[in-house]
């Protein structure tokens, strides 16, 4: 079926209105039916694409340029990064980090994560110094935005960890 | 006390008791999901794994929500061990995105599973864009019990596998726009009344700026039929989970009483187009012999509307929500024991939603001796 706004495109949704105690049914096409406010399929997030084409575009340094350094281990490259909008591994994130600030910053209005700390009891404590340092780091960020219930958990974890060490 | 684990049951009808459940502000609210997006140190992400890599992640994560309290007995599916149709109808229940059941090349990925607790829809996909999607789904409105459920889930799993997290950028998803608390939360919800005022556009523009969006029925990408919108938290980093599902809460709510205000002003009015449109659906449904998916949808919506108004005594919101489901193309294959093309489907289609109407309407002959509505003759 045809839109029967513009007579152009193929109709992909169907609104029916009520005005003056008389129905309507009209079939649009997806740009149409835009024009009227209802998007087809929704209102999404911009592609992570799109929005890197807008960051730093004016003269200023590109946010994740072609020539940023891959990832050391996994490999991914910055302009991978861009044209799938998606990261290699867990370490592109410390890789990338001031690239990723921007880009954060742009998607959330955010970079800094401020919801649940993870407390992991299935790490290995090979390393218990560099273990304690992250439990220490994570209880003061539990403390700063008053997790108590973290907190405590974390202040428990340190506590079983020195004993240990 | 860990439950049982059955590995690649029969597919009867899990993942489908919150149709038990129509939960609160069901005339409006369809059905609520929260999911939780996580990944494991020491592995690449889904998209850049090997194979090898994904079996390996597939076997830790088959362990560890074996383990787990909150899942109860445990069914799993790894989806190369499922034919398309089967695959198809998980995605028809939303149990798993397309990206879960379908690789880049068409086939089922490697090591892309789902394993699935004993109660409502509570469960994981493995080695989906991330490695483990944590997710729940619910009747009704019903965003923190979702949110508790599914955080409990969180904490259980977090104990047993080694989440990726990162103190500035909290747990650390494939796409960024995941990344923090991985949380997506979102409510299906019905606004015939919104779309037949001409009030949606204001409606949905207004979410853009609480930094909530909308989508059609199956998420990313999909089209929105018959009215109904799947509204969800646009962000996910720089705010806490509960600040997440409380905004949402409070958007959601707002939205519902605008759909109840616009539900009243129709029915005050203009009583004879709506009642007119809501039998006319009501006829179609009932003596169709043919009925494509959106055709269905679409008159589904009306009836709902209908039902909610009290201008139809039947069937039940329960009843259409299971239309919904069980009238989609895979589940109509399940039902007829073998695949269906297009003309076939919407033949199965029609006849399905008969029945189900007839059921729903003799049932409730027996309980009040007529199947009449009282606001049919009166209104003028
Ligand atoms: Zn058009
Ligand atoms: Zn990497």
């Amino acid at each position: 079926m045809d839109c029967e706004n513009c007579g152009e495109r193929d109709a992909e949704i169907t609104l029916t209105e009520i005005e003056n105690n008389e129905m309507r049914t009209v079939h649009l096409c997806s740009t149409c039916a835009a024009l009227k406010g209802v998007s087809v399929e929704g209102s999404g997030a911009p592609p992570i694409a799109d929005l890197l084409a807008h960051l730093g575009g004016s003269g200023g340094e590109q946010v994740f340029a072609a020539d940023a350094e891959a990832c050391d281990y996994c490999g991914t490259e910055a302009r991978e990064f861009r044209k799938t909008g998606r990261l290699g591994c867990p370490q592109c994130y410390a890789q990338f980090a001031d690239q990723l600030r921007a880009l954060l910053g742009r998607v959330h209005n955010a970079s800094q994560h401020i919801g649940k700390v993870y407390v992991s009891s299935a790490v290995d404590a090979d390393d218990s110094q560099a273990r304690l340092s992250t439990l220490k780091r994570r209880l003061d960020r539990a403390v700063e935005i008053e997790d108590f219930e973290s907190a405590a958990d974390l202040r428990d974890q340190i506590h079983i960890l020195t004993e240990v060490v | 006390m860990s439950g049982v684990l059955r590995e690649g049951p029969e597919l009867e009808a899990q993942g489908l008791d919150w149709l038990d459940d129509v939960g609160p502000e069901h005339e409006i609210v369809v059905s609520t999901r929260v999911r939780l997006a996580r990944n494991i140190q020491g592995f690449s992400f889904a998209s850049q794994a090997t194979g090898e890599e994904r079996e390996t992640l597939f076997q830790k994560a088959r362990e560890a929500t074996q383990a787990t309290e909150v899942l109860g007995d445990v069914d799993l599916w790894q989806m190369t061990e499922l034919g398309s149709s089967e695959r198809t109808l998980l995605l028809e229940r939303h149990l798993v995105s397309r990206e879960l059941i379908t690789g880049p090349d068409g086939e089922a990925p490697r090591g892309s599973a789902l394993a699935l607790g004993n109660r409502k829809a509570l469960g994981v996909m493995i080695n989906e864009e991330d490695h483990l999607r944590l997710q729940t789904l619910r009747g009704g409105f019903q965003l923190v019990e979702a949110w508790r459920d599914v955080d409990q889930l969180d904490e259980e799993l977090g104990g047993r596998l080694p989440f990726a997290f990162h103190h500035e950028f909290g747990f650390l998803t494939s796409c960024p726009t995941n990344v923090g608390t991985g949380l997506r939360a979102s409510v299906l919800i019905h606004l015939p009344g919104l779309v037949l005022t001409k009030q949606i556009h204001k409606v949905l523009e207004g979410m853009g700026q609480f930094g909530v969006t909308y989508r059609g029925l199956y998420g990313e990408g999909s089209k929105i039929v018959g009215n109904f919108f799947q509204v969800s938290n646009q962000t996910t980093l720089g705010r806490t989970e509960e600040d997440l599902i409380d905004s949402l809460k409070t958007l959601v709510s707002r939205v519902i009483g605008y759909e109840r205000k616009a539900r009243s002003h129709l029915l005050r009015e203009a009583p004879n187009v709506l009642e007119d449109k809501v039998w006319r659906a009501y006829g179609i449904l009932g003596h169709a012999r043919s009925l494509p998916f959106e055709e269905m949808m679409n008159l589904l919506s009306a009836i709902r509307l209908g039902v909610s108004l009290k201008l139809l005594k039947t069937p039940s919101v329960e009843m259409i929500s299971r239309v919904m489901i069980h009238a989609q193309t895979a589940h109509l294959e399940r039902a007829a024991r073998r695949r269906l093309d297009e003309t076939d489907a919407d033949v199965f289609r029609a006849q399905y939603v008969r029945e189900a109407l007839a059921a729903d309407s003799a049932s409730e002959d027996e309980d009040t001796g007529e199947g009449w509505d009282r606001h049919s003759g009166d209104a003028t």
